[in-house]
């Protein structure tokens, strides 16, 4: 989700492969089309490897960028309590980020390699976090359409052929709920208080609508990377079905809330049972991955600042480390 | 004659590919390959795994039982950090 498969990695990028027989490859493909796991040391093909590590660092770069937007509020919730479930969320954000590096560093990537490309700009986080917060609103709309645009993504990752992304992501889907539970509650406030609250959380969905059913991906006709990985089973549906299973549970929420989705186009289809809805503005999806979006530069420069400021903290930690290794070595 | 006893390893087992290993006991061993191998035959004798971690128990650091109280408290108070904190509207659906 956090996963949109967008990184534009050349052949420049891609690392030597051994020469890999037929054989194993079809040895492969027999075990993943036997619902086998993949684990840590199994053979697996370059490529698929490859894939996971771009999309595992992916997906726990979203994770810690995605800190940034929310923690905009931390200071400024409304209520202590507000406060403290929003520092709640904020962190499970960060802990998420480190299952998920874990997972990546089982496929002999390192966390220095992963955390460096992402601050190179070499590596992508999700599009979704490059948009402000601009009220206390979007933080229940962050919960509600962000969050549970990621479980939508998330949950047939429980079910991913390899093995530690796979029960990463049943820890991640655990905690995720509460976090859609929270927003939704944030939501349900506004959309039941005064006039200039309802407002708000109107507002609020008007601005995150869009880039929330962008948080899919690319159109099915235009996904570079999905074929693959539908084969490997690392996706078990494609963008075009989760987009449109998301929008299915979704509008009847927004009903529910009282707001109005911000598509003119958007209608329940009887003979199918789902919604249509209008067009995406791709370009605008192209524009932020581009680096374009209205906060990118921000998320990054602030990325980078926290990295270097703690610098001297974990040097000073590794000095400690070491002196006490010494310590010991000689007693 | 080197008499010192064999140092002791702490075996983790994996019972089918995609569930996480899983502390079975512990062996004695002479050398690490050793402990694979007394891992194999003590723990898995009925094919109980696809594959086993083994390491020095003197290499695992483990929080005191005596402190737990103190060392798990930060949770205890963060009742919100559950789903079911939140209540949810009846007519609401998927959430």
């Amino acid at each position: 989700m956090y996963t949109q498969g967008l990184d534009q990695q050349g052949p420049a990028n891609e690392r030597r492969e051994g020469v890999e027989s037929p054989a194993d490859i079809a040895a492969f493909q027999a075990r993943i089309d036997a619902e086998e796991k993949i684990e840590a040391k199994d053979w697996m093909p370059a490529a698929y490897r490859r894939t996971l590590i771009r999309q595992i660092s992916q997906h726990a770069h979203s994770e810690i960028i995605g800190m940034q937007p929310e923690g905009n509020w931390l200071t400024r919730a409304p209520t202590l309590k507000r406060k403290a479930i929003l520092l709640a969320k904020v962190q499970d954000e960060a802990g998420h980020g480190l299952y998920l590096y874990s997972a990546g560093e089982t496929l002999g990537t390192s966390r220095d390699e992963m955390v460096n490309d992402l601050l190179t700009g070499k590596a992508k986080y999700s599009s979704i976090f490059n948009y402000p917060t601009l009220s206390w609103a979007d933080i229940g709309a962050i919960g509600w359409l962000v969050d549970g645009a990621a479980i939508m993504n998330q949950i047939p990752l429980c079910r991913c052929s390899y093995g530690p992304y796979a029960r990463a992501m049943v820890r991640v889907c655990k905690e995720e709920s509460f976090h859609q539970r929270q927003g939704f509650d944030i939501m349900l406030k506004l959309s039941r208080g005064t006039e200039k609250q309802k407002e708000m959380a109107q507002d609020a969905l008007n601005r995150w609508w869009w880039p929330s059913i962008m948080m899919f991906g690319p159109s099915d006709t235009d996904s570079k990377h999905s074929a693959l990985s539908m084969a490997w089973k690392i996706k078990r549906f494609s963008n075009d079905e989760l987009r449109q299973k998301f929008i299915d549970v979704t509008v009847p929420q927004a009903e529910f809330l009282g707001l109005r989705v911000p598509d003119s186009e958007l209608e329940f289809d009887t003979a199918t049972g789902h919604y249509k809805f209008g067009a995406i503005d791709w370009q605008e999806l192209r524009e932020v991955i581009a680096g374009n979006g209205p906060c990118n530069r921000q998320r990054m420069a602030r990325r980078r600042k926290a990295h270097d400021d703690g610098s001297w903290v974990r040097a000073a930690a590794r000095a400690y480390g070491d002196k006490q290794a010494a310590k010991k070595a000689a007693a | 004659m080197n008499s010192r006893e064999w140092p002791l390893y702490e075996v983790f087992i994996r019972s089918k590919a995609g569930l996480s290993h899983r502390h079975a006991g512990s062996i004695h061993a002479a050398d690490d390959q050793m402990a694979l191998d007394h891992a194999r035959d003590t723990y898995t004798r009925r094919s109980e795994g696809v594959s086993i971690w083994v390491v020095r128990s003197s290499a695992i650091v483990a929080s005191d039982p005596a402190e737990a109280a103190a060392f798990f408290e930060p949770a205890a108070d963060k009742i919100y950090r559950h789903p079911t904190f939140y209540e949810i509207p009846e007519g609401v659906e998927n959430l």
